[in-house]
């Protein structure tokens, strides 16, 4: 680990940057919400909708490595028979 | 301060980002093969291709005292084209023995499929065969994991390869362990929406502490941005990071991993 910085210096640093891309995802909710007020979403959306608010969940948790949960949150997971379902054989 | 972006598509780019990226530092770059936005109906469509990197960049990035390098491959996504594919493969070693190419690649996944897992094992084989490093392509967003993981999979199986060679390309969070873990080089691209920001690539240089990693701007034909690595280099001066480790990961790297193709000939400036 090669960070020189200390806590307080990178919340001093990054404080108004987080605040503004915070304010972006509640009024990107908020959008989404009042546009569903005439109409519901469709399924393929209302998934998206809910990974985006299972993603908030990450940020609220006090456990470290929170960019790498939230990759995982939006990636599919990894199939280890990958190779019989695809028919390739092993070198 | 010099710089190496070890992975840019200067077909894509005017001669102004030449004079620009010069401007900023860049001494030398590489260019993987890659996808030109439409599939190529024929192998000769790729051989004109490969002339444009190996006599035509060259020539340009000349012009702004930039040394240019480049992979040769058909890429993931005109991997579906199998027998076109093939075609191309079988002439790709014409072009092997020219002075600035270092290798196969940008070889790897772009949907996961059985034909691209297929011409992904045959391009391993050409580069077994001729001795050639490799650069490799990651799928993105909800395809990197498994996609990466399926190629760390093909690459680990082939007792022919080595690692040390092989670059694999736009890790992120999820797969930057992976990669470094199991030998090989990583490389984190400079693209803010879908892939990395400088920020967050500054981030994994500081929790690795840089080794056997590359930034690159894979600027092409889409949103990206040619100075990326610039950008990087003064995220890192901004966090009070070493100059050392700057120039590790933005030059000594590079240099240390194309010195492992045999045709890497780079003239460090005076």
């Amino acid at each position: 680990m090669t960070n020189v910085r200390n806590g307080d210096q990178i919340v001093a640093e990054s404080f108004l940057e987080v605040r503004a891309k915070l304010l972006e995802v509640a009024a990107t909710l908020d959008r989404i919400d009042r546009a569903c007020e005439t109409a519901p979403l469709e399924d393929g959306a209302r998934s998206k909708r809910e990974l985006l608010i299972e993603a908030t969940k990450i940020l609220l948790s006090e456990e470290p490595s929170r960019a790498e949960r939230l990759q995982q949150l939006f990636s599919r997971k990894y199939d280890t028979d990958w190779r019989q379902q695809l028919g390739i054989t092993e070198a | 301060m010099d710089y190496i972006d070890p992975h840019i598509h200067m077909v894509s780019r005017t001669t102004d980002d030449y004079a620009t990226l010069a401007r900023m530092g860049c001494v030398a770059m590489s260019e993987p093969a890659f996808w030109a936005g439409y599939d190529r109906g024929s192998v000769d469509g790729f051989r004109d291709y490969f002339r444009q990197l190996t006599e035509t960049e060259p020539a340009r990035a000349a012009q702004y005292g930039i040394q240019h390098f480049t992979w040769l491959c058909i890429n993931a996504k005109e991997a579906e084209n199998v027998q076109l594919s093939r075609d191309v493969i079988a002439m790709i070693p014409e072009f092997l023995d020219k002075p600035n190419v270092l290798g196969i690649g940008e070889i790897g996944l772009n949907k996961n499929t059985k034909n691209e897992a297929t011409i992904f094992l045959e391009h391993l084989d050409l580069a077994a065969e001729h001795g050639q490093s490799i650069l490799i392509h990651t799928p993105h967003l909800e395809d990197k994991y498994q996609g990466t993981r399926m190629i760390l999979d093909m690459l680990c199986d082939d007792k022919r390869l080595q690692r040390d060679r092989i670059l694999v390309d736009h890790v992120e969070e999820h797969t930057i362990g992976e990669v470094l873990d199991r030998g090989f080089w990583g490389g984190m691209t400079l693209y803010p929406v879908t892939k990395c920001t400088p920020e967050r690539a500054v981030d994994m240089i500081e929790q690795t502490g840089g080794e056997r990693l590359l930034v690159n701007s894979a600027g092409d034909w889409g949103p990206s941005k040619p100075t990326a690595v610039p950008d990087l280099i003064f995220e890192m001066r901004r966090r009070g990071l070493s100059e050392s480790l700057v120039r590790k990961v933005v030059y000594d790297n590079p240099l240390e991993f194309f010195s492992k193709s045999k045709q890497f000939n780079f003239t460090p400036r005076r």
